[in-house]
C-alpha cells in the first residue's frame, strides 16, 4: 500500500468506503421494503380470504338453512306429509344449488315392519322426481351423511364427494339430525340431509387470482383438496399427502393449523414448483373446512426487485463515476506533482536551468510549483555567488601562499647561522598556526661582537599580523645599533608604529643585545613573556624582567633596558605565547611550568633538540587540538670562551 | 421344388399353430375378483396383469375391481368370478358354512389389522376401550375385535363402521377399524400425527389371523388345476415383480384408481405397497411365502370357533391345497 500512488489510495479507500455505505442502503433498503411488502400484502391476502370464505359462507348459509327448516317442520309436524312434500318440492325449485333432498328415518322409525324408509327428492332434466324409499339409500345407516349426523346429534356437512352419476360433478351433503318425542323423551327419528352441488364452490374459488400465479383451494377438515387448478390433485390429495411426498414438515404443520380452523399467513420455501410461496389460509365456520390463496415470493417481490436492479445499476454506475471521477482529481494533483519531482531530480543534478511543468492552478500544488521555481532562482543566485567567493578565495589563497613564501623568506632559516663563531650557539623555529603568522624573530650582529636578537608577537594572525610583523622587524634592524640601547630602539619603533595605528595592532616583543666576548646581555622587554636561563646543572631561572607596554600602543611610553650576565654553558630561552598558551582538549593551557620542566630535562642536548623536544612536547600535550596560535622559540647557547659541546 | 414348397407350408402351419396356441387360441378365460377397492393392496395381481404375466401362463383374465358394494365372497358363491382374494376367516366361514372353497396361496402372512384410538379420547391401553365407541366392519371383519373384546373381557358400545373413517375422524366414535396399510395411513394423511394416536395390533394381542388369499371353488380345482397353478404362479411373479419396482407397480394403481374415479394419491399407495411387502415376504410370523401356515389357521379356527362365528371348522387339508411347483 505504501508503494501505490495518490490516486491508488484515493480511489481504494473512498471507492471502498462509499460501496459500503452503499451495501448497507442497499441491504437496509431491501429488507426494509420488502418487511413493508409483506406485510401489507399480508393484510391484502387475509382480508381477500376472508372476503371470498364469506363469498362462500353466504351460499352455504342459505343452503343450510333447507334441512334446517325440514328438520324443524317434522319435528314440529311429526310427520311425513303432503304438506312437508310441497314444501320439499318448492325448496328444490328455489335453491338451485340443491340437487336432491333426502328424509331418512331410523331403523322402524317410520313404520314398524319398515327397516329402512326414505323420501328422495331429485332433479331430472328440471322436473324435481320423489322416490320413496329407493334403493340408493337402502344400506344408509352406515353411510356418513346419515350415520355421522346421528352420532354426534348435529347438523353436519359430510366431505365432498363425486355425485353418484359417475359425472365430476362435486358434491356435499349436510345433514340435519331430526327427532321426536317418544313418552315425553326427545328421541332420534331420522336424518333431513340436502345435497349440494359444489361446482358454485369451485367456480368462485377457482376465479381467484393473486398477482400472476397466486391462486386459491380449499381443503375439507380432513385437509381432502376439494377445489384447485391442477385437477388432479382435487379430491386424491389431502394437504397431508402434499406434504409427505414432498417431505415438507412445515406444509403439515400449517395443515394442521388449517383442519384445526385457525387462518394464518405463512411462508413457504420451494419445493412446489422450485419457488418460495406466501400463503394465507382462513376456515369456512360452518363447514370446518379451510381457504387458502398462495401466491408466489417472487411476484409479490417483483417491484422491489425492480427497484433494487434499477438502485443496484444506478449504484453501481455511480461508483464507477465516481471512481473515473477521483482518478481524474489525484491525475490531476499527482500528473504536475511527478511532473515537479522529475524536474526536482533534474534540478537536483545541478541542471538549474530544467524548465518547470506549467501550472496554472493557484492550488497547493501551485504554490509548490511557484516554491521549486523560487528556489531554483535562488539556488542560481548562490551558485553564482559562491563560484564569485570561491574565486576570490583561491586569488586570496594563492596570495597568502606567496605572503607566506616572503615570510618565511625573511626570516632567516640557516642554521648554523654563525659557523665561525664559537661563543655561542643560536636557534630558532618557528610554527605558524595559519599560512601567514604574526610572530617574528630575527638576530644579527649589530657591531662585530655585539649579537643582537628580537622575538615578537603581532597580536592577531594572518596578513596584517604578517605585514605588521615584517614592518616592526625592519623598523627594528634599522634602528639596532650599539649607539642605542634597546629601551631607546624600542621607544624609537614603538612610537613609529603607533604613529596612524588606526587599526589599534600592537606587537609584544623582546630585544636582546649580547656582548659575545662578555656574556653581557642588555635588553628591553615590550610586554612579552620572560625569558628562561638554563644553567648546565639543569636550574631553569625565569628572567623576571621589567615589563613595558606592547609596541604600537602608546606613543612615547618610557621603555626600560635591563642588563643580565650570561655565564658560559648557560642557555638563553625565547619563546611565544604559542607555547604556553597551547591547549589540549580538557582547555588545559601548556603553561610555563610544563616548560620549565621541559628544558630542565633537555637541557644536555643540542639546542635544535631542546626546541624539537619542547615542540613535541606541545604537541604530545595538545593530542591533535588544532594550533590556534603560532608557536616560536629562540634559543641561545652561550660558551663564552669554552669549548662548544655541540 | 415342390417338395421345399410343402415343407414350407407345413412349417409355416406348425408355426401358426404355436403362435395361436400362445396368443389366444388356447389362451384359457378366467375372472378375478380382489375383496376390496384396487389399491395398492392387490398390487401384484394388477401388475401381473398390466405386464402380461396372465397371457404368459395361458390365461386370458378378467379382473372385476373390488368395491364396498359387491362382495367377492358372493361372487365367487355365484359364479362370477373364477378367481378371489379373501381373508382366511371369510374362507373358512365360507367352507364351514357348506360351500367348497379352497385356499390356493395365502398372500398376507402377518395382520395388519388394528384398532386405533385417538389419545384425546383416553384411550392409551386396552382396558381404556372399556365403554367407548368402537366403529366396526361388518363381519367377518368383526370376529377379531370381538375376540379381543372377549378376552380382556371388555364391553364396548359398537357402531357400525362404513368404508370412511370421518366418522371417527369427527369424533363420532372412540375407536375405528383400521388396516395399518389403509386406514391408518388414511388418518396421517388426514391431519393426525402417529404420536397422537394409540393403534392397537390384533397380531399382539395373540390374533396374528393370515389375510389375503387367492381362493377358489373346489370343482374348478379338480376340473383345471393347471388354470390354478397358471393363476397362482403369474400372480405370484405379479408379486414379486410389484415388490422389486414400487414406483412401477403404484404407476399401474394409480392409473387404475384414476380411470375409476377413485379418490387416490401416490404417497398413499406407495406406503401401502410398502406395507404389503412387509406382510407378504416377512415370514416371522405364520409360514413361509405364498403358502398358509397350519399354525395361521388353527390359530383362526380356534378363535372364530371360541366367538362362535362358526360351529365346526374345515380341516387344514381341506381347505387348503398348495399348488406351489
Amino acid at each position: 500500500m505504501k508503494t501505490r500512488g495518490i490516486a491508488f489510495r484515493l480511489s481504494f479507500f473512498i471507492l471502498s468506503v462509499v460501496a459500503l455505505i452503499f451495501v448497507s442502503v442497499f441491504s437496509y433498503n431491501y429488507y426494509f421494503s420488502r418487511r413493508i411488502l409483506i406485510k401489507n400484502a399480508e393484510q391484502i391476502a387475509r382480508h381477500f380470504t376472508l372476503e371470498t370464505v364469506n363469498r362462500l359462507e353466504t351460499v352455504l348459509s342459505s343452503v343450510v338453512k333447507v334441512p334446517l327448516g325440514l328438520s324443524s317442520f317434522l319435528e314440529y309436524a311429526q310427520y311425513y306429509s303432503e304438506t312437508l312434500n310441497s314444501i320439499c318440492r318448492s325448496t328444490m325449485a328455489n335453491n338451485p344449488e340443491i340437487s336432491g333432498i333426502t328424509i331418512a328415518f331410523k331403523p322402524f322409525g317410520y313404520a314398524q315392519e319398515k327397516l329402512y324408509h326414505t323420501f328422495y327428492y331429485s332433479k331430472k332434466d328440471g322436473e324435481i322426481e320423489l322416490l320413496e324409499e329407493g334403493s340408493r339409500v337402502s344400506h344408509y345407516f352406515t353411510l356418513d351423511w346419515y350415520q355421522i349426523s346421528k352420532e354426534l346429534n348435529r347438523a353436519v356437512w359430510s366431505e365432498p364427494y363425486y355425485d353418484a352419476g359417475g359425472g365430476n360433478m362435486l358434491m356435499a351433503t349436510y345433514s340435519v339430525p331430526f327427532y321426536g318425542t317418544q313418552s315425553g323423551a326427545s328421541e332420534f327419528m331420522g336424518v333431513v340431509a340436502a345435497d349440494v352441488s359444489l361446482t358454485w364452490l369451485q367456480d368462485i374459488v377457482s376465479a381467484v387470482k393473486i398477482l400472476e400465479t397466486g391462486y386459491a383451494f380449499l381443503i375439507t377438515n380432513t385437509g381432502t383438496i376439494v377445489t384447485h387448478f391442477d385437477r388432479d390433485v382435487i379430491m386424491n390429495e389431502t394437504i397431508f399427502s402434499v406434504a409427505e411426498a414432498f417431505g415438507d414438515t412445515h406444509l403439515r404443520e400449517v395443515g394442521k393449523m388449517m383442519i384445526r380452523g385457525e387462518s394464518g399467513f405463512e411462508y413457504f420455501k420451494g419445493p412446489y414448483a422450485g419457488k418460495d410461496w406466501w400463503i394465507s389460509f382462513a376456515p369456512l365456520k360452518s363447514s370446518g373446512w379451510s381457504l387458502c390463496t398462495v401466491f408466489p415470493d417472487d411476484e409479490l417481490m417483483a417491484d422491489v426487485i425492480r427497484l433494487n436492479r434499477t438502485v443496484l445499476f444506478i449504484g453501481i454506475s455511480g461508483l464507477f463515476g465516481l471512481f473515473v471521477i477521483i482518478v481524474l482529481i489525484a491525475r490531476s494533483i499527482t500528473r504536475p506533482l511527478s511532473a515537479l519531482s522529475k524536474v526536482t531530480e533534474t534540478i537536483a543534478t545541478g541542471e538549474l536551468d530544467a524548465q518547470l511543468p506549467a501550472i496554472k492552478t493557484r492550488d497547493e500544488v501551485g504554490r509548490l510549483s511557484e516554491s521549486i521555481e523560487h528556489m531554483k532562482t535562488s539556488l542560481k543566485q548562490y551558485i553564482v555567488d559562491l563560484t564569485r567567493e570561491c574565486a576570490m578565495r583561491e586569488r586570496i589563497e594563492s596570495e597568502l601562499q606567496i605572503a607566506r613564501q616572503i615570510q618565511m623568506g625573511i626570516l632567516k632559516k640557516t642554521f648554523p647561522a654563525f659557523p665561525d663563531r664559537s661563543a655561542f650557539d643560536i636557534f630558532a623555529m618557528i610554527e605558524p598556526a595559519r599560512e601567514v603568522g604574526g610572530d617574528l624573530y630575527d638576530f644579527f650582529f649589530v657591531d662585530d661582537h655585539n649579537l643582537c636578537m628580537v622575538i615578537g608577537d603581532v597580536a592577531g594572525k594572518g596578513i596584517p599580523a604578517a605585514l605588521m610583523m615584517a614592518v616592526t622587524r625592519t623598523l627594528i634592524k634599522a634602528r639596532a645599533s650599539t649607539v642605542l640601547s634597546p629601551d631607546e630602539v624600542l621607544s624609537i619603533v614603538n612610537n613609529e608604529l603607533a604613529e596612524d595605528n588606526d587599526s589599534a595592532m600592537f606587537v609584544t616583543l623582546f630585544m636582546g643585545v649580547l656582548d659575545t666576548h662578555t656574556g653581557e646581555m642588555t635588553y628591553c622587554n615590550a610586554g612579552h613573556n620572560y625569558p628562561f636561563l638554563v644553567s648546565p646543572n639543569g636550574e631553569v631561572t625565569e628572567i623576571e624582567t621589567r615589563n613595558g607596554m606592547p609596541l604600537g600602543l602608546v606613543e612615547d611610553f618610557p621603555y626600560e633596558t635591563g642588563k643580565i650576565m650570561l655565564p658560559p654553558g648557560n642557555i638563553f630561552y625565547l619563546y611565544t605565547d604559542g607555547v604556553n598558551e597551547a591547549m589540549n582538549a580538557h582547555d588545559e593551557q601548556f603553561s610555563e611550568d610544563r616548560i620549565q620542566s621541559d628544558l630542565a630535562r633537555l637541557k644536555n642536548n643540542s639546542i635544535r633538540q631542546i626546541t624539537d623536544g619542547v615542540m613535541d612536547s606541545v604537541k604530545a600535550f595538545s593530542q591533535g587540538m588544532p594550533q590556534s596560535d603560532d608557536i616560536t622559540m629562540l634559543i641561545l647557547k652561550y660558551y663564552g670562551n669554552m669549548e662548544k659541546t655541540h | 421344388m415342390r417338395s421345399l414348397k410343402i415343407g414350407t407350408v407345413l412349417i409355416l402351419v406348425l408355426i401358426s399353430l404355436g403362435l395361436t396356441d400362445a396368443r389366444g387360441k388356447s389362451l384359457k378365460k378366467a375372472s378375478f375378483m380382489t375383496h376390496w377397492l384396487p389399491h395398492a393392496q392387490f398390487a401384484g395381481f394388477y401388475v401381473a396383469y398390466e405386464k402380461g404375466l396372465y397371457k404368459k401362463h395361458g390365461i386370458d383374465l378378467t379382473i372385476i375391481p373390488g368395491s364396498p358394494n359387491r362382495s367377492s365372497y358372493e361372487y365367487l358363491r355365484d359364479g362370477k368370478a373364477d378367481f378371489v382374494t379373501l381373508w382366511l376367516s371369510s374362507g373358512i366361514k365360507m367352507r364351514a358354512e357348506g360351500l367348497k372353497v379352497v385356499n390356493i396361496s395365502q398372500i398376507v402372512q402377518r395382520s395388519g389389522f388394528m384398532l386405533i384410538a385417538k389419545k384425546t379420547s383416553g384411550i392409551n391401553t386396552i382396558l381404556d376401550i372399556r365403554n367407548k365407541k368402537v366403529g366396526l366392519w361388518a363381519a367377518p371383519f368383526d370376529l377379531r375385535p370381538m375376540a379381543l373384546f372377549l378376552k380382556y373381557d371388555i364391553k364396548v358400545k359398537v357402531v357400525p363402521q362404513s368404508a370412511s373413517l370421518n366418522l371417527f375422524l369427527r369424533g363420532g366414535v372412540h375407536m375405528a377399524s383400521a388396516m395399518y396399510y389403509n386406514e391408518y395411513h388414511t388418518l396421517l394423511n388426514s391431519g393426525l400425527d402417529s404420536h397422537e394416536l394409540t393403534p392397537f395390533f390384533f397380531r399382539d394381542y395373540g390374533l396374528d389371523f393370515p389375510e389375503d388369499g387367492i381362493y377358489t371353488l373346489e370343482d374348478r380345482l379338480t376340473s383345471d388345476p393347471d388354470l390354478c397353478r397358471a393363476f397362482v404362479n403369474a400372480s405370484q411373479e405379479g408379486w414379486l415383480y410389484a415388490f422389486a419396482n414400487p414406483d412401477d407397480a403404484v404407476d399401474i394403481v394409480m392409473k387404475l384408481l384414476r380411470d375409476a374415479h377413485i379418490p387416490a394419491n401416490r404417497v398413499h399407495q406407495k406406503w401401502m405397497l410398502e406395507q404389503m411387502r412387509d406382510l407378504t415376504l416377512r415370514d416371522t410370523g405364520s409360514g413361509p411365502l405364498w403358502k398358509l401356515s397350519k399354525e395361521g389357521f388353527i390359530r383362526t379356527c380356534g378363535e372364530m370357533k371360541r366367538i362362535g362365528f362358526v360351529e365346526r371348522v374345515p380341516d387344514y387339508n381341506e381347505l387348503y391345497k398348495d399348488l406351489s411347483r
